[in-house]
């Protein structure tokens, strides 16, 4: 196939089906992502092409397909499990964290959990009360899970690829507002190790560190402020369980500057840690405190609302503003 | 470690960490008990087809309180072929699984564990399913499942291990197919039901288990995975041991209607077996691991039992329950019954006994003396297995840990 244009859902779809093709064990499961391919259509064409024993439409009950998944792991099979929308995952929150992230640990190493749960995750699509949530920090607190989630479809696909290689269980938050953004995806390619952050555009008068949806917001920001003569690095983190701050902090001492921009809220969030760990490591390189973006500690809003929550090109900005100005 | 350490180490729904005043038992301790007492099962039953949803309540029963053989048409033939052999070896594995069960209790007692779950009272319920399993068949047990274990050939001492606090499982669960103690209530029946998709998808004719309690039965996942193993056909047994007390909740707090009808609802047979006869539940595991062999999917079997101890040595039945009550199912023991069996039926002499006891005190020693030399874990032990694959976040607390436990050393100040 090697290099083609391509939109995020699409990459996925693809991976998925690379991963069916060469490993005979890895199954994908959930609500509707046979015939239907998945209300995004990320499955579309899977139960098709590889039958509805690998490919398999579950009943309504998240916990039952979390559940079902780990027994299918222990069994040797390598389930890729789709949660419908962030929202729902609640049901299954207890058997992702009492169970999928301890086993492994419990039996001493001797038994892998090689499970990945798509979650279709983030605001911007208009929609109703628990399809726009940002849960990824509930997840990253968790010993045992590792979390990412991708912003272009380059991304999505090799992460996707190596997400299912991990004999851990990891937690793929696709952001589902960039779903329909294209960019070249080269199958050929070596991809770099999953859990590493990347330089989405290099600059040197402050960093954006960022991921999923939020990356794109954050390389307008950037170019927006290219025009007022402000270089502004932007990382885009991929990985919030293992953070790779060694990468955060090479920018760091580069730019003096960060602003953490997320659509979760910020109260404990991803950017709160970043924070504390960069002021730990960048105390003496800092020349100003470290910035959050990011939602409110309030529910998700109603969708007319949404778009005063999302941090935007001009709330990002209003922090560079703010750290420069230090 | 001490005890303080790990009290609060406990299965979820134990209450507090007050002494139980009643529930320690000793292996032969108890004296058969009233006789009038009977059973409630007549075994009688013949007319009706396996596991028949909705079918009559009452027990499935081949030996009764008193030790008599009685006849079932439909499941005598899943025992038919049983030697004496195996029916001392039936015993052998009850009265030793109940003597490492108090030993566990008395060594709670004595602070080398933190807190034990006996499961004085459900050897028969154990011992008869667990034999029914072949070798590569998997089983999930909830926390309970000691005498389950024992016939597995895990070694018992290895159940001690998070008890005492030293690790949180402690076996490998593909060593035997036998699966981690799971204490939120509930969750092993779902990976037992993915289990057995599993199998199916591979073409084997292995089956799984799963055992759960009375009150498990109110748990979401149970419902779920009663959903998916019937949608999908799953070779799987759902072993409900109905031993009548979720804590202090009785089963009327859990159900309005008998568990084994819950499986009607979803479109797979139920069947309430007599949990304190070995036999029975041996005949009715088989049956129902044979269907599931067959590929006509799962089955839910109710073991009516009784917890004659506590919850957990952190409860107290004292106060919830009567002590009459305790007393009439202390005459339907599970271990008299298959004395009195075995001698009536001269299928075991005064030696086999003799011999039995005296395996039993060997056994009792060993679990002492186990117990007492398990050493504490490496303190980089919080470290390891976190991740199958690493995780850059524990290779950087473990270095720092590791660092600060060798500050100690370099001052003269030890670990």
């Amino acid at each position: 196939m090697a290099a083609e244009k391509m939109a995020l859902a699409k990459a996925i779809n693809e991976s998925l089906r690379t991963a069916l093709d060469t490993d005979p064990k890895v199954l994908i499961m959930g609500e509707d992502v046979g015939k239907l391919g998945g209300v995004f259509r990320v499955t579309d064409g899977l139960q098709k092409d590889f039958g509805e024993d690998r490919v398999i439409d579950t009943p309504l009950a998240e916990s039952g397909i979390v559940g079902t998944a780990i027994g299918l792991a222990l069994r040797g099979y390598r389930p890729v499990v789709e949660i419908q929308f962030d929202g729902f995952v609640f049901p299954a929150y207890d058997q992702i964290v009492t169970q999928l992230a301890k086993m492994h640990a419990r039996a001493l190493g001797k038994i892998k959990l090689p499970v990945v749960i798509r979650i279709p995750y983030g605001g911007g699509i208009g929609a109703v009360e628990h399809h726009s949530e940002s849960p990824e920090a509930l997840f990253a607190h968790v010993a045992g899970l590792k979390v990412v989630s991708p912003s272009n479809a380059s991304d999505a696909y090799w992460m996707m690829q190596q997400a299912i290689q991990s004999d851990d269980p990891v937690i793929f938050f696709e952001p589902k507002r960039r779903y329909w953004d294209k960019s070249e995806v080269n199958t050929d390619a070596i991809p770099g190790p999953l859990h590493k952050a990347v330089v989405a555009r290099e600059g040197s008068d402050l960093t954006l560190a960022a991921y999923g949806p939020m990356v794109k917001v954050c390389l307008e920001a950037a170019a927006a402020a290219q025009e007022e003569g402000r270089s502004i690095e932007v990382l885009d983190l991929r990985s919030m369980s293992p953070i790779d701050f060694d990468s955060v902090q090479t920018s760091v001492e580069k730019t003096r500057h960060l602003v953490v921009v997320h659509e979760a809220p910020v109260f404990l969030g991803t950017g709160a840690e970043i924070a504390a760990r960069i002021t730990e490591r960048c105390f003496y390189h800092l020349e100003a405190p470290v910035l959050r973006v990011g939602g409110y500690h309030a529910p998700y809003p109603p969708a007319r609302l949404e778009e005063e929550y999302l941090p935007g090109l001009d709330r990002v900005l209003d922090a560079v503003d703010r750290s420069l100005a230090y | 470690m001490t005890v303080e350490s790990t009290a609060a180490r406990k299965p979820r729904r134990s209450a507090g960490t007050t002494a139980a005043k009643g529930g320690a038992s000793t292996a032969g301790s108890k004296t058969a008990a009233s006789r009038t007492a009977a059973g409630k099962g007549t075994g009688a039953a013949g007319k009706k087809a396996p596991g028949t949803p909705g079918a009559d309540p009452e027990l499935v029963q081949l030996l009764t309180p008193e030790g008599e053989r009685v006849a079932d048409a439909t499941y005598d033939p899943y025992v038919a072929d049983i030697t004496p052999e195996e029916l001392r070896g039936l015993y052998r594995d009850m009265v030793l699984s109940r003597r490492f069960d108090a030993e566990a209790t008395s060594l709670q007692r004595q602070g080398e564990l933190g807190l034990w779950a006996s499961m004085l009272g459900q050897e028969a319920a154990q011992i008869g399913s667990g034999r029914a399993t072949r070798d590569d068949d998997y089983v999930f047990p909830t926390y309970r499942e000691h005498g389950v274990a024992w016939c597995r050939g895990v070694d018992p001492t290895n159940l001690l291990g998070m008890f005492r606090g030293v690790n949180n499982g402690g076996w490998d669960p593909n060593g035997n197919n036998f699966h981690l103690y799971t204490i939120v209530i509930g969750s092993q029946t779902l990976h037992a039901t993915g289990y057995a998709m599993g199998i199916a998808k591979d073409g084997a004719d292995s089956a799984v288990i799963a055992y759960f309690g009375d009150g498990a039965s109110s748990q979401g996942d149970v419902a779920e995975s009663f959903t998916f193993s019937a949608v999908y056909n799953a070779p799987v047994v759902f072993f409900c041991q109905n031993n009548q007390w979720a804590i202090s909740e009785p089963t009327e707090k859990q159900t309005r209607v008998p568990l084994y009808q819950r499986a009607q609802g979803y479109g797979f047979p139920g069947v309430r077996v007599d949990g304190n006869d070995v036999l029975a539940c041996l005949a009715v595991t088989k049956w129902a691991l044979e269907r599931a062999r067959r590929g006509e999917g799962p089955t839910l079997v109710e073991a009516y039992t009784y917890r004659m101890g506590a919850h957990t040595t952190s409860d107290d039945p004292t106060k919830y329950r009567a002590d009459e009550e305790r007393e009439s199912w202390e005459a339907k023991d599970p271990i008299l019954r298959l004395r009195a069996y075995l001698e009536a039926s001269n299928h075991a002499d005064e030696g086999f006994f003799a011999e039995l006891e005296a395996e039993s005190e060997t056994l009792g020693k060993r679990v002492r003396e186990v117990v007492r030399a398990m050493p504490d874990p490496d303190h980089l032990a919080i470290f390891e297995n976190v991740y199958a694959d690493g995780h850059a976040l524990v290779d950087e607390e473990r270095a720092q840990f590791a660092a600060y436990q060798a500050s100690f050393v370099d001052e003269g100040e030890g670990k």
